[in-house]
């Protein structure tokens, strides 16, 4: 494992195509797609539905492997094994689901406490942690219900916190606001922008641009192709 | 990931889907207790015979004159193999299965044993009150008989009749003794017999000279001592040139057998007989570690998108495989322990109900457990190493 931190370039990607096969059919989610993110920015990723925005998405997070490129995390070469690769999810990177994601049978600690668990801490540590992280999304005391106890804005801050538990270079955000009203909307990503201003990268998924518009780079997809790239509304 | 962690996330499933999880359960504990209960059976018959044989002494050893021949043993030999090293006591014995009996109000069959005064040590009888058969009884052909405490409850009502005539066959006795009870057993009933004396027996039963014999060894070592000593002066007696090695002799003329071959030959039928029958029991257990595997994947469909998540938060494959395995191993080792408890309340109740004897071995316990445990582990390998390998993506898009 070689860290090289140098540029604080988080992601490098080089001409990263993806290509899905259907039998005979073959459709091409990606084309040459470059990308570079520093550490520390809020990025948007924007496009109408198919554009491959989920696709870009799942490599970013490491959840699908490109079928061509290179595409190099915090230093590290994700052309590896499956178990590395669960290992970089768990430690580089924190998911934000649209629809949260939650285990329905675990009460918030253990949920917040999982990632922790997998890294290999011990039950007195994770919890430490876990509850820390509940804390600082204000959720501290509902720590022992269900996920189905909570309204969906309180279910997406334990997501937030389960993302952040590990301490990640990244968090992804897929579409985070889409199944909230405005209010609870507007609440995640307020805490989005804090944790950017805190030094988090974070890296967003939407097809609003009105959301989008919240992110400091705003990079548009279309047909498998980054389209255009936008720092503060200026081309980068 | 700690075991610890992984063997509560796993537990936990177990509990959250109780009443699937015990329906699981339930072919393996049929197995196990049925497997337990059966052992329990084999084992207790085992013991049953056993403790049978070696009441009869392991000193003891058999000697049957086989087939009507002219030769036979005389008082002489009995004197001069009596004087034999290893040697103790031999007793020559007629028996009858069946003779009626008859006393002034009551009439009853019963097993019926002539034999000597060294027949009571040999064969470990002991009399209640009154005697036993003396030489003199033999010398003079007395009709005179011992009587088993049941045969004495069956024809006078109580125990208590030395003293008292009796009718063997017609033929007038007097009782001289009442024996000890030995209590009942599987081959039947050891206190309903008369013994009477040997030379009475001849005459009563028509038959010209004893052809079984009851040798005592002198100690356990020195039976296969008495037996060569034996089979010598058997093969001279009825001029035999080659004699066998083995412990149990057999040949046309005669046959030789010690109480531990004997108990050899018991134990090993029961014991075949029992890993038979468990065996038999043992296939429940297998269509039970099927229901189990079913159950896991029908578990895994289920759970497809709780593994999809855990995937995306850093669980590895091996952290998937190995919560899925804990989970099958559990129920099917928690399935194993209900099932020794049923094996041990249905052995109770056999005993106590039926009147079985059951004695289920300690370590079938663990044995029992382990072996649910290894079914569950190999039925759950399939499912397990199906969930482990389900694709992230495919696993959270899974509604």
């Amino acid at each position: 494992m070689t860290e090289d931190r140098s540029g604080r370039e988080i992601i490098k990607m080089n001409g990263i195509e993806k290509v899905y096969k259907t039998g005979e059919v073959s459709f091409k989610a990606l084309s040459s797609v470059d990308l570079i993110i520093q550490k520390g920015e809020y990025v948007a990723i924007i496009g109408p539905s198919g554009a491959g925005k989920s696709t870009l998405m799942n490599i970013i997070g490491c959840l699908d492997k490109p079928t061509k490129g290179e595409y190099i995390l915090d230093g590290m070469d994700t052309n590896c094994s499956d178990n590395l690769l669960a290992e970089i999810r768990n430690k580089k990177i924190g998911f934000i689901f649209q629809n949260y994601n939650l285990l329905p049978k675990s009460n918030i600690l253990e949920n917040v406490e999982l990632p922790l668990l997998y890294l290999g801490y011990t039950q007195k540590r994770a919890r430490k942690r876990a509850e820390h992280a509940i804390e600082k999304v204000g959720l501290k005391s509902h720590i022992k219900h269900r996920p189905c106890e909570l309204s969906g804005g309180q279910m997406q801050r334990v997501a937030i916190a389960r993302a952040l538990v590990t301490g990640p270079q990244i968090i992804l955000a897929d579409e985070p606001t889409g199944a909230l009203d405005s209010k609870a909307g507007e609440e995640v990503l307020e805490m989005l922008s804090d944790l950017n201003n805190e030094g988090n990268t974070i890296i967003m998924i939407t097809h609003d641009s009105k959301i989008a518009s919240r992110a400091k780079r705003m990079i548009t997809i279309m047909d498998g192709m980054i389209k255009s790239d936008l720092s503060n509304g200026v081309k980068s | 990931m700690k075991i610890s962690q992984l063997i509560k996330i796993a537990l936990s499933s177990v509990w959250n889907n109780k009443m699937r999880s015990f329906l699981t359960m339930l072919g393996i504990i049929i197995g196990i207790s049925s497997v337990t209960i059966l052992v329990g059976m084999g084992e207790g018959t085992q013991k049953q015979i056993s403790d049978q044989i070696e009441n009869l002494g392991t000193n003891l050893i058999t000697v049957s004159i086989t087939g009507n021949r002219t030769t036979t043993i005389t008082d002489e030999d009995l004197n001069e193999l009596k004087a034999k090293p290893g040697i103790k006591e031999i007793a020559p014995e007629i028996s009858t299965g069946n003779v009626n009996i008859k006393s002034k109000s009551k009439s009853s069959t019963t097993t019926l044993e002539a034999s000597t005064p060294e027949y009571a040590e040999i064969r470990k009888l002991a009399v209640q009150s009154g005697r036993f058969i003396k030489r003199m009884d033999v010398d003079n052909r007395f009709n005179v008989l011992v009587i088993g405490p049941e045969t004495a409850q069956n024809i006078f009502g109580n125990t208590n009749v030395v003293g008292n005539t009796m009718y063997v066959n017609g033929i007038e006795f007097t009782v001289v003794g009442v024996l000890k009870s030995e209590g009942t057993s599987t081959t039947g009933s050891s206190d309903d017999r008369i013994i009477i004396p040997l030379s009475t027996g001849e005459r009563l039963m028509k038959t010209a000279k004893a052809q079984t014999f009851y040798v005592e060894a002198e100690s356990k070592d020195k039976v296969d001592e008495a037996m060569s000593y034996l089979e010598l002066f058997l093969n001279k007696k009825f001029k035999i040139r080659n004699s066998g090695s083995d412990s149990t002799v057999t040949n046309s003329y005669y046959r030789v057998m010690s109480q531990t071959s004997i108990l050899d030959t018991a134990n090993s039928t029961t014991k075949s007989m029992t890993s038979m029958l468990a065996g038999i029991a043992a296939i429940s257990l297998i269509v039970g570690g099927i229901g189990i595997m079913n159950i896991m994947l029908v578990s895994v469909a289920e759970r497809t998108r709780e593994i999809g998540i855990r995937k995306a938060i850093g669980a590895k494959k091996r952290n998937i495989l190995m919560q899925f395995l804990i989970e099958s191993a559990g129920i099917s080792g928690f399935g194993g322990i209900m099932g020794v408890l049923l094996g041990y309340i249905g052995a109770y109740f056999g005993e106590h109900v039926f009147g079985t004897a059951i004695i289920i071995p300690s370590n079938i316990v663990i044995e029992a457990f382990v072996f649910s445990m290894v079914v569950g582990i190999i039925f759950g390998i399939y499912p397990a190493n199906k969930a482990s390998n389900l694709n992230p993506i495919d696993a959270l898009r899974f509604e």
